[in-house]
């Protein structure tokens, strides 16, 4: 039998605070680009640094740094990263150099921070810590991707004291805008508040960092178990139904033990129908609750998902601004996780009260 | 020493030739794949690169894929290679809907960005690729292609992405989770890779030159290779080509890009990976280096030898003179070299080199060598400090 992981420290940066979202006064925005609210990040990273370095860097860094010190952690054993489109910001800037200058004076800076795994090798770099150090770019299951390694890890090595996992993407100028050439993105701009009453193709987005520590020992403060990370393919609501099924019955639970369902609703047409589906089939007695709307939707924002669900642990109450029915949830303690981006792209996350 | 993971297939595609054979005929022939670029569109032609020779609509031919695909240069490379590793393993449809793909990747579609992305807000013609760009895209191109329907993820760890995506494979098969996984990784030449490294100064304007003492630079590649991974139960009927024994990854924690002088990553991936193969320091016959040539890697990857071997550092050499550095593919591209020195018992030259350098005074194998090789240690590292090594070793 494997031993419980505990999520013992957290960080989320994103465009929402806890107080917003708690005292039900979400932040509001009306363009469908929106950034996350920075923290000081000052208080983190020296000044000279600081200004060279990326949103992604900036968060990533700060993000990772609160999480250990929540966590009482000095150094972790690992570390490792989930991020679907890396350092846009740099990526953006270089190639755009290239591209107008015809390659001639090109400088190396951004070059140098626009590789995927920059925010986990600053960490590293950052803390002195050369253990393990990975990074995984898997559109919207990067973070899962990272989560899968890290429970591989402790089954490994159940010595281990500590691996801080996180996910974080930035928003860029122009990388980010293809999302209205993709269809990704609402062509119309929208309130995200809005979002699940458009009916219409297309979603919102913005930017965010989270990051968790995790630990085989229990502390007071624990926020809570993770009990398990499934990634997975599926075409239709029957498959995805018998996905999650068969990984509950896995775990030794079902559907109807789990208080909260948190779903990755993100507005779209095409998607809404498969939710419906989902939210009238399997979930149909469960408590519903969504968050894109606050956020909006990119690569590893089910990490605010999951930082969210850390927050509602700790404090047992289930705000209104994220409820998608009315199904009771008055002692909040098994929650799952679903999202969905493409075919390819399906998560669980299956989280319990410590 | 541990029993390690199967390997039972393998597929290649890389400035030396496509397919197994084709790289094998090059690397015992001392046949480099250097020159200079003549797909990759850059005003940087005098730089030497590990360039295959196909452009994307020859690589295209027989993949039988729509007229408005959206697969960019590195998945036909990632297609091809690992169609080959599918062949070799002799998977079904039927193997390969339950069988896992684990694929490093640095730039992901970047060649085709780079190609279009001035023109995507004004025409609609390419707008396929604006999604493609991501790791992520080549990955799901290339399992979508093949069927591979279970685990399936993206390391992108720089030039140690293939070799951490092998690390991942052999750990899911050891821990139960999978049966069967194919991992390696795909890079192509970009002008973003190019110009990167152009304006870090450390490409060099001549063929690269390993642990040579006068060593200035290194030259870029492209390719992709697979090895097809599978537990014992599926392996026991099956020709083994080798084994994943050992694996091991550590930061730097020094520099974003440059490497300690000390070698620390270096060193701890070494020794997490001799550890998990559980054999000895000195069971090592061969390593093939990471020895990209630059100045600063093959110092400190010298000195990390030197202190984990305690000056006895096994016959070493670096392939990078034959197919260039393909980043995140280049550990992949060096799993299935060190395979094939396992097989064939032959360790393949260190081309280029002339002096050991004064710091250190380490010499490679130079010209081909025959030897028993019974374990092959495989060094990959890349910026963020990322460091990997793995062992390979033959069979039984």
């Amino acid at each position: 039998m494997d031993k419980n992981i505990f999520i013992t420290g957290i960080a989320g940066i994103s465009a929402q605070t806890e107080e917003a979202i708690f005292s039900e006064k979400p932040y509001k925005y009306s363009k469908n680009i929106f950034s996350a609210l920075s923290p000081d990040f000052k208080e983190y990273i020296p000044a000279m640094a600081l200004r060279r370095m990326s949103t992604a860097i900036k968060m990533g860094l700060t993000a990772g740094k609160i999480a250990l010190k929540d966590a009482d952690v000095q150094i972790p054993d690992a570390i490792i990263t989930g991020t679907g489109e890396g350092c846009k910001q740099d990526t953006e800037k270089f190639l755009e150099s290239v591209l107008l200058q015809n390659e001639e004076l090109i400088t190396p800076t951004s070059f140098i921070q626009s590789t995927h795994n920059t925010v986990g090798g600053q960490i590293a770099l950052n803390l002195k810590c050369t253990g393990y150090n990975v990074t995984y770019t898997q559109e919207s299951t990067s973070l899962e991707s990272a989560f899968f390694d890290a429970q591989l890890l402790f089954r490994e090595q159940p010595k281990l004291k500590s691996v801080l996992v996180g996910g974080v993407d930035e928003v860029s100028k122009k990388i980010t805008s293809f999302g209205y050439l993709t269809k990704f993105l609402k062509q119309k701009e929208i309130e995200n508040l809005d979002l699940f009453s458009q009916h219409s193709p297309g979603t919102i987005t913005s930017e965010g960092a989270f990051f968790f520590n995790l630990s085989t020992k229990n502390q007071d403060n624990s926020y809570a178990i993770l009990k398990g990370v499934k990634i997975f393919k599926a075409e239709t609501a029957e498959e995805i139904t018998a996905e999650i099924n068969n990984y509950l019955e896995k775990k030794e639970s079902k559907i109807e033990n789990i208080d909260a369902v948190i779903l990755g609703r993100n507005g779209d047409l095409d998607q809404d129908k498969i939710y419906d589906e989902l939210q009238n089939m399997i979930f149909s007695k469960n408590c519903i609750l969504a968050y894109k709307h606050l956020v909006g939707d990119f690569n590893t924002v089910t990490g605010f998902a999951l930082w969210l669900t850390c927050k509602i642990f700790k404090k047992q109450e289930i705000p209104n601004i994220l409820r998608l029915n009315s199904v009771d949830c008055n002692h909040p303690k098994n929650v799952l996780l679903y999202n969905m981006s493409s075919k390819n792209n399906h998560s669980l996350i299956l989280l319990q009260k410590p | 020493m541990n029993k390690g993971v199967a390997v039972t297939g393998m597929g290649i595609i890389s400035a030396i030739g496509n397919g197994v054979e084709a790289n094998y005929d090059a690397l015992i022939n001392s046949s480099h794949g250097l020159s200079f670029p003549e797909i990759l569109k850059t005003i940087h032609t005098h730089l030497p690169v590990g360039e295959i020779k196909r452009s994307n609509k020859e690589l295209e031919k027989g993949l039988r894929l729509s007229k408005n695909h959206s697969f960019t240069r590195a998945a036909l490379f990632g297609i091809i290679a690992a169609k080959e590793a599918i062949f070799t393993a002799g998977l079904s449809k039927e193997d390969l809907s339950t069988t896992g793909f684990i694929s490093g990747s640095s730039v992901g579609g970047m060649d085709a960005t780079e190609k279009y992305y001035l023109e995507y807000e004004s025409s609609k013609s390419h707008r396929q690729f604006i999604a493609a760009q991501h790791p992520g895209f080549i990955t799901n191109n290339i399992s979508d292609y093949h069927g591979l329907n279970a685990y399936t993820t993206t390391i992108s760890t720089a030039c140690s992405s293939a070799a951490n995506a092998i690390m991942l494979g052999a750990r899911l098969i050891k821990a139960g989770e999978l049966d069967r996984v194919i991992v390696g990784g795909t890079d192509c030449l970009t002008k973003f890779t190019l110009n990167g490294f152009n304006s870090l100064k450390i490409l060099s304007a001549e063929h690269c030159r390993p642990f040579d003492d006068s060593r200035n630079g290194l030259n870029l590649g492209e390719g992709a290779a697979y090895l097809v991974l599978e537990s014992e139960k599926l392996a026991q009927e099956k020709n083994i080509l080798a084994r994943v024994t050992g694996y091991g990854n550590a930061n730097d924690a020094f520099h974003q890009t440059a490497s300690s002088e000390t070698g620390e990553g270096a060193f701890l991936a070494m020794k997490n990976a001799i550890k998990i193969a559980d054999i000895a320091e000195g069971d090592v016959d061969y390593i093939n280096a990471h020895g990209t040539a630059t100045r600063n890697n093959d110092f400190s990857e010298s000195v990390a030898l030197k202190r984990f071997f305690i000056n006895q550092v096994p016959d070493f050499s670096s392939i990078k003179a034959f197919t260039g550095h393909t980043l995140a593919a280049a550990g992949a591209l060096e799993a299935v070299y060190s395979i094939l020195s396992l097989q064939k018992n032959n360790i393949f030259p260190n081309l280029n080199f002339s002096k050991s350098m004064d710091e250190t005074d380490l010499i490679p194998v130079t010209k081909v060598r025959s030897k028993k090789i019974k374990h092959i240690l495989s060094n990959s590292f890349g910026f963020g400090g990322n460091c990997t090594s793995l062992i390979f070793s033959k069979n039984g």
